[in-house]
């Protein structure tokens, strides 16, 4: 897995800010201490994804995850830095280009009730896109249509049917199909198992990692179930608050998190034991991204913090040979 | 269930042969279709199943909490021998709150938006009990503290919306504790929180329970959070129990197909990186049911037999399982699972 990155993310911040409403403008006339609210969702990020790989993205809600991956795909656009796709930056593409990386990056979304249309049958879902960009012509839908759908382990009897007519597993495959069609090289998968049954799960996993190995695709595979990310990646990337904490290869991280916080919630992944076991949880909650502690984000739940990790921004150094830790402690 | 625990105690609660029906215009939905299970003081009891196993159904059951068209067709809930299906509502309204408690997955199904914290709490204490507010009060800031809450009298002041989504669950379960019931009933309280919340969580509950000796039924879709956490499970499938028996050893060496299929399609017990085991097909709908075992379509050790009805029975003590051709005792749980 050398050469160049497939995707890369370079100083990527996004920032989301609330103006003060009609009353609150009115009252910060009258003096009062009305600022605007800026929550800093990601916050500097590196990242390279290399073509044929399979990254992680893990963290807890509000951690950013969902905000990177939606600026990877292009469904959003960075407040300041950059998204290289094959070495070029986006901004810097002809229209041409643009428009081949955009079909080329395509994303799966948590939700299979909420992404797809209602009232659009399964053949239009699947089908509309390639038809708009020139993948298939109008005659050839059809076949096409059913091609896609036996990828991705539907009857193709099925596609005149709505997605309410389908089960949850079922709606998902229909996402699956619906990015699949338009050939890309790339998908991000925002949650695309959350929702589902534990047994369903397993089905869409493998149908995953079946067309990984068929279609030579690359996955930024976004979520916050540990177990399932051990199992089908092979690099992950921990996020808390906007910043990345560790990134590092599955199996070394697994082995050893070196950051406190990739510590703590590896420790409480549940996992199916023999032994009602005893829980040793952080202490306190996520903080709010509209007000982050200062210096290292993580200070005031870790056990290890000392004063300058309330003062200064620790940053993601390489701790050992393609391992990225961002902590204080690893200065000695 | 025979006097085969060796503590000879009553279960606080027994449920035997439970139906939960649902009388729809497009038909019958069996939702809960023949449920026993039992829970003893102090004991968790793990309620596992997927979307649509019955599993939350029987938790409102024996809270008397299904509204038409469904109804409890049959079989007994007895509350420390006290039958409920027969109680009258005046009755169950005195037991709910303050016997039996309920903690469900969205912590706004419990809490009422518009209510400060304490006003909810004093109410749930002065309900069924005759003291002071004060006295109320002071209950509801030690059941605060106790649930891990940080600085308890000034969240008391909170509205449900000033709190983060682990805080309220939290506030819930304190709300569930307060009268100190005999049975909580947790409806996947923890399924909407984030790993290290969660965990939190869990280690409260757990700690309460063994603390209080209050029993508690966990109902949840993930096995690998009872399996660190029950004392029992019991496995559903289709409104029917599949599978009871201590947790260790229905997860080290399970004998229904169904349990085997599930355990063996998390992640962590495959090989990195291949392929999982996985269950082939889905969830049947509850309206039109495969005849005999509602697993046999599924199961890949289905045999001609399996189109009767497997009856429970009892292999150990304590062990029950409802399956004609259960998995060998002698076969590992990692054990292949045939396409």
């Amino acid at each position: 897995m050398s050469g160049e990155p497939l995707v890369s993310a370079r100083g990527l911040s996004k920032r989301f800010v609330k103006k003060p409403d009609f009353a609150g403008r009115i009252a910060g006339h009258l003096g009062a201490d009305v600022r605007e609210e800026t929550v800093h969702a990601v916050d500097h990020v590196d990242l390279e994804i290399m073509k044929g790989e399979v990254v992680g993205l893990v963290g807890e809600s509000g951690c950013g995850k969902s905000t990177l991956g939606r600026m990877i795909a292009g469904l959003l656009t960075p407040t300041e830095g950059e998204v290289q796709f094959k070495g070029k930056s986006r901004d810097a593409l002809s229209s041409a280009e643009a428009h081949a990386a955009r079909l080329a990056i395509q994303m799966i979304f948590q939700d299979p009730y909420a992404s797809l249309n209602p009232r659009a049958r399964v053949e239009a879902i699947v089908g509309e896109a390639p038809l708009v960009h020139g993948i298939t012509t109008r005659a050839g839908m059809p076949t096409y249509v059913d091609d896609m759908m036996r990828r991705v382990g539907l009857d193709p009897e099925l596609k005149r049917r709505y997605p309410h007519q389908f089960s949850g597993g079922q709606r998902s495959r229909i996402g699956i199909a619906r990015a699949l069609a338009v050939n890309p090289e790339f998908l991000v998968c925002d949650e695309a198992i959350a929702a589902l049954d534990v047994s369903i799960q397993a089905q869409i996993i493998n149908l995953f990692m079946d067309l990984r190995s068929e279609f030579d695709l690359t996955y930024l595979f976004i979520s916050h179930d540990l177990g399932v990310v051990q199992h089908i990646t092979d690099r992950v990337v921990i996020m808390y608050l906007g910043r990345v904490v560790e990134a590092a290869s599955t199996e070394t991280l697994f082995d050893g998190p070196n950051h406190p916080y990739a510590q703590a919630l590896l420790a409480e992944v549940p996992r199916i034991s023999t032994e009602k076991r005893t829980f040793h949880p952080i202490k306190g909650e996520i903080p709010s991204p509209l007000n982050p502690p200062s210096g290292c984000h993580f200070h005031p739940r870790c056990p290890h913090a000392f004063d300058r990790c309330r003062n200064e921004v620790p940053v993601l150094k390489e701790i050992a040979p393609a391992r990225y830790s961002a902590c204080h402690l690893n200065d000695g | 269930m025979t006097g085969a625990d060796p503590r000879k105690q009553e279960p606080t609660l027994a449920v035997e042969g439970l139906k939960t029906h649902f009388f729809t215009k497009a038909g019958v939905v069996k939702a809960v279709d023949g449920v026993s299970l039992h829970v003893n003081p102090g004991e968790i009891l793990g309620l596992v199943g997927e979307s649509g196993s019955g599993k939350s159904i029987t938790g409102f059951s024996i809270l008397g909490l299904i509204d038409a068209p469904g109804r409890i067709v049959e079989g007994s809930i007895r509350y420390k021998g006290r039958e409920l299906t027969t109680a009258s509502d005046e009755e169950l309204r005195k037991l709910r709150g303050d016997r039996i408690a309920m903690i469900f997955q969205d912590p706004m199904m419990t809490l009422n938006p518009v209510l400060r914290i304490d006003t909810q709490m004093i109410e749930t204490v002065r309900v069924h009990h005759r003291v002071s507010k004060s006295e109320a009060l002071e209950r509801s800031r030690a059941a605060l503290a106790e649930v891990g809450i940080p600085s308890p009298e000034s969240r008391l002041k909170n509205y449900p919306h000033e709190l983060s989504g682990g805080m309220r669950q939290r506030v819930a379960i304190a709300i569930a504790f307060i009268n100190k019931p005999d049975l909580i009933i947790a409806d996947e309280p923890t399924t909407a929180l984030d790993v290290t919340i969660q965990a939190q969580i869990l280690a409260e509950a757990q700690a309460l329970c063994a603390r209080t000796g209050t029993a508690m039924i966990w109902i949840t879709h993930d096995l690998a959070v009872v399996s660190s956490l029950a004392d029992r499970i019991a496995v559903m499938y289709a409104g029917r129990v599949v599978e009871t028996g201590r947790t260790s050893e229905v997860v080290s060496a399970p004998r229904h197909p169904y349990t085997r299929g599930l355990i063996n399609s998390v992640p962590s017990h495959n090989a990195r990186g291949s392929r999982l085991a996985q269950i082939p097909g889905m969830t049947p709908s509850l309206m039109n049911l495969p005849k005999g075992c509602a697993f046999r379509t599924r199961c890949p050790q289905a045999i001609d037999v399996c189109l009767e009805t497997p009856p429970i029975r009892e292999i150990a003590p304590g062990r029950e399982i409802r399956c004609f051709n259960p998995v060998g005792a002698a076969q590992p749980a990692a054990a292949e699972v045939a396409p």
